[in-house]
């Protein structure tokens, strides 16, 4: 089906094509000879410059209609709302700016459409105007740079006040490890060269630190909500980078280096779910879904919103797959399931 | 300096014996060249689109099988499905050609071995035998980038910056054998070719400017491709070190860029290397590759628009300066490629605030094209409209920079979709309606005045145009929607579910503008044998080359070199009386002295 509708939309397309060429050419029946535009030509392209610029700003309404919902929901992490709010002024600078460059840009060439026997104006320069669109953006660029700025030291500023919540992300093609410091909360001394796969130690952990005993690894990602967390990311093979679209978080995984990022999460999974966009979402995804599922096509269960970490650095054949279920959760279900989950000391002492 | 021309006036008379090798293959002659340049790209281009329709069918229609792809890829699309790791090495081997092999040598190459001697009124390149060295490297890479589409293990497949280590171990990506060690060797040689090409091009435009032709009399086609070249000698030697220090590391054991890896059971010998370490030289190139890519086509453009628009270019020299200025900062600005590499936040923040600097001189170019249409007699020949075009999708991918070059706002968008938007209507589309404008432009200087066909001209350009923005411009909120770039497919996240439609109109988008470049293919071709020819100047433009021959013939001008007496965009000037300063004619070509009464403007 598809491919026949891709088919018939090229025929249809070669056929407007060959129309047009016929139009271009009737219209110049009379017109001389010749490869240069003339007056034709100019009224022609001067009208399809205008209907361009209508063409943008519909497409662009158009997106705005139909794509808008596919954004993310709201930020679920405490410095999210300031980048959601910094993103949010640069796109209406962004779109006042494209409206009026766009439609003085189309707009002087469908106006000034040349014609024999017009004269153009010989204007080669003019200082003030030059000077006032240099300024302008000097000022406004001036504007989001301080405020970029601002933010990006707060995010960046990884410290150990507020008694953060220490946890490493490890990266390997193509899965997600997570690692707690455990009871103390300090992970334990780790390189690659430690890996002992026959003795259950598969992140490298350093077995005479005695911080390493207490830590817990797991492979899917639980956080109290309202809590820092401070996220070390190693990678064992290639670059990966752990990519928390939620949370708007992101930062490479580089073999040989520690690399770190830190966000509260401010809204539980389960909140999460019940925010109206994210359900209708929701909705929609598992229509999507139920219809695949009737033709017959794997993988088309219900989907239930999670918070996702996706690898973010392209790291190989499954790149596209590599995934992490987060979920955020109070500090009571998070420490009840802290709790079920086995120390890496008692990991290793069973698998000797 | 500018005498020197004068000087080499003598040797243009005794024409050496010309055989089919000489003239065609082994040619010194820089016209010769520049379309020696612009076939290869061409080509070139073709495999790059083709490219990229495959892996945008994958993308709209995942896992679906399509003869097509057993038909092209056999073995890595059993059953017509494409394989997930021909999926990556389609999109790395589609990136570099675009990049080096179309945008960078296609339409630099072409356009300074055309123009830079026939506007500054020059015999020849200062030495035509770098220049053809320089060529038939470029050819060479281009054969043996296309001949490691061949090989057993796959070609080159880590995203065409090849981060290591995924490209240095084998182990972690089939591609990363003997495929990634001919991409390498491939670039290796495409950088000795772009460094003599420019080397050549800035000891041209400093030693043989003809009498009279001044440094603030170029044409600004001239001034962007000597900076250009300036650019690409000061940052592809850094690429070039990378590219080494990869090869050292690869097979001499050595540690640059690698530390730590445990792979596939083993612990692999290398320690104290960092990728990070490669990141920086390897931006350090690809930062300012992006305006050797875009700054000739805005050149282009200034030329094609002013000429098109009967009226001088706005603000000469804020344009000079602004190329200038993008120059500098371009070669500064490389780290908000890295934001979130690992590297120190503080380093972050100063990034950011040269990035968003760049905007500014970016910014003062697009008004001062819009101000150059402002009362103008537009001429809309297909060039010109491919120089409107590239102001629309300049100033629209630009603005898009403004998120990504704020070191905040990339965190979440970076390495998204919104990048893949951002970066190909900026610096792809854009330069691509550069390259389209020049070839329709200056098709008559190159093929012995023949022109191409106007009307296919304009289908050309307005399917292409419309296809542009219908492409790129869903696919900014496709990244905002949080789809990495790269994938294979979306299938494995329900949250990208919704997004396959999406998916499915840009893909159809793509389709039909990829088809209609075969229109321009079919007229390019069929105008070198059949155009009609349009007289010594047919767009009646002002600079140099329009005085040279429609034949070909060594040494540009038959007689002496003419004499600069003006800049290159009196177009529309009047006297007081408000009559044309030649009357009847609405341009004076530079090589025409100044007339009674008339007073030199000090641009």
């Amino acid at each position: 089906m598809t491919a026949f509708l891709t088919i018939a939309i090229l025929v249809l397309v070669a056929i407007a094509i060959w129309q047009m060429t016929k139009i271009f050419e009737f219209s110049q029946l009379r017109a001389e000879n010749s490869q240069v535009a003339n007056d034709t030509d100019n009224k022609n392209n001067g009208y399809l410059m205008f209907a361009f610029l209508i063409f943008i700003y519909a497409i662009t309404i158009f997106s705005f209609w139909k794509y808008a919902k596919f954004l993310l929901p709201e930020a679920a992490s405490a410095h999210g709302g300031e980048y959601d709010n910094l993103m949010l002024v640069s796109f209406v600078i962004i779109f006042i700016v494209q409206t009026l460059t766009q439609g003085l840009l189309h707009y002087f060439s469908f106006k000034y459409r040349g014609e024999k026997g017009k004269k153009a104006l010989f204007y080669a320069d003019n200082d003030r105007l030059e000077f006032i669109w240099t300024i302008i953006p000097v000022i406004v660029l001036a504007g989001l740079i301080l405020w970029g700025l601002y933010a990006w030291t707060n995010i960046m500023d990884i410290n150990d006040e507020d008694d953060p919540l220490i946890v490493e992300l490890y990266a390997q093609q193509f899965n997600w490890t997570a690692r707690y410091g455990g009871a103390d909360n300090v992970l334990g001394d780790a390189n690659v060269r430690m890996i002992d796969i026959d003795n259950a130690n598969v992140l490298g952990l350093d077995v005479s630190d005695p911080n390493a005993s207490d830590d817990i690894i797991v492979k899917e990602l639980h956080l109290p909500v309202g809590r820092k967390v401070n996220f070390k990311m190693r990678s064992q093979d290639v670059l990966h980078s752990a990519y928390m679209p939620h949370f708007r978080a992101q930062m490479n995984c580089v073999p040989g280096m520690i690399t770190q990022f830190s966000f509260t999460p401010t809204i539980t999974t389960e909140e999460m779910r019940k925010n109206p966009d994210v359900a209708a979402k929701v909705k929609r995804t598992n229509k999507i879904r139920a219809e695949k599922a009737a033709k017959g096509i794997p993988n088309t269960d219900p989907w239930e919103f999670d918070y996702i970490l996706l690898c973010n650095k392209i790291c190989g054949k499954s790149h596209y797959n590599m995934q992490m279920k987060i979920i955020v959760e109070s500090e009571e279900d998070y420490n009840k399931w802290i709790a079920s989950q086995q120390t890496f000391g008692k990991t290793v002492a069973s698998a000797q | 300096m500018s005498a020197t021309g004068h000087e080499h006036g003598e040797d243009h008379g005794h024409h050496h014996k010309e055989t089919f090798v000489t003239k065609y293959i082994f040619s010194q002659d820089h016209k010769m060249i520049a379309k020696q340049y612009l076939i290869t790209g061409l080509i070139m281009g073709f495999i790059g689109i083709a490219m990229s329709l495959l892996f945008r069918m994958q993308l709209a229609w995942p896992g679906e099988s399509f003869p097509i792809f057993e038909a092209v890829l056999g073995k890595w699309a059993p059953g017509g499905v494409m394989d997930a790791d021909v999926y990556l090495a389609l999109v790395t081997i589609h990136g570099t050609i675009m990049v080096f092999f179309v945008l960078t040598a296609g339409l630099s190459g072409t356009f300074s071995n055309l123009l830079i001697p026939l506007q500054i009124g020059a015999r020849d390149m200062a030495s035509g035998f770098l220049n053809m060295v320089s060529y038939w490297l470029f050819f060479l890479s281009s054969v043996i980038m296309v001949s490691s589409l061949f090989v057993e293990a796959g070609p080159a497949a880590a995203g065409w910056t090849i981060y290591p280590p995924l490209s240095a171990v084998p182990l972690a990506q089939g591609g990363s054998g003997l495929g990634m060690t001919l991409w390498l060797s491939s670039m290796a040689i495409f950088i000795a070719s772009s460094l003599l090409g420019s080397l050549n091009y800035i000891v041209t435009v400093l030693n043989l400017r003809t009498q009279g032709m001044s440094m603030t009399r170029l044409p600004l086609t001239i001034w962007a491709f000597f900076v250009t070249a300036v650019i690409g000698v000061i940052s592809f030697p850094v690429l070039f070190s990378a590219a080494l220090l990869l090869i050292m590391d690869r097979s001499f054991g050595t540690s640059f860029f690698l530390s730590d890896i445990f792979i596939q059971g083993e612990v692999l010998h290398y320690q104290g290397g960092s990728p990070v370490l490669y990141e920086h030289l390897f931006w350090f190139l690809g930062h300012p590759e992006v305006y050797i890519v875009l700054l000739p086509a805005l050149g282009i453009t200034s030329e094609v628009m002013a000429t098109n628009a009967r009226k001088p270019i706005f603000g000469y020299r804020a344009m000079i300066a602004s190329i200038l200025a993008i120059a500098f900062l371009s070669t500064i600005v490389w780290g908000h490629h890295m934001f979130i590499s690992g590297m120190n936040p503080f380093l972050g923040s100063v990034f950011t605030f040269t990035t968003l600097l760049i905007a500014i001189p970016s910014a003062v170019k697009a008004f001062n094209y819009i101000t150059t249409l402002w009362k103008g007699n537009l001429q809309f020949n297909p060039g010109m409209l491919f120089s409107i075009g590239l102001v629309s999708t300049f100033i629209s991918g630009g603005l898009t920079g403004i998120v990504l070059g704020d070191s905040t706002l990339d965190i979440n968008v970076h390495d998204t979709y919104f990048v893949v938007a951002h970066f190909h209507l900026v610096m792809g589309i854009s330069a691509l309606y550069g390259l389209f404008a020049g070839v329709y432009h200056w098709f008559p200087k190159m093929f012995s005045g023949r022109m191409m066909n106007k009307n296919l001209g304009y289908i050309h350009f307005w399917i292409t145009a419309v296809c542009a923005y219908g492409v790129f411009f869903p696919m900014h909120f496709v990244g905002m929607a949080g789809v990495p770039r790269r994938y294979y497919e979306n299938t494995a996240f329900p949250m990208f579910d919704e997004l396959t439609d999406v998916n499915v109109l840009i893909t159809v988008f793509a389709i039909i503008a990829g088809l209609a470049q075969l229109i321009f293919l079919y007229n390019f071709i069929s105008s070198i044998f059949y155009g009609k020819k349009g007289g010594l100047n047919p767009w009646k433009s002002n600079t140099l080359e329009w005085t040279t021959p429609m034949e070909h013939i060594h040494g540009n001008w038959p007689g002496a070199i003419p004499h600069v007496h003006r800049w290159a965009y009196d177009y529309s000037r009047t006297n007081e009386n408000g009559e044309y300063v030649i009357p009847g004619q609405d341009f004076v070509p530079q090589d025409i002295p100044l007339q009674d009464g008339e007073e030199e403007m000090n641009h």
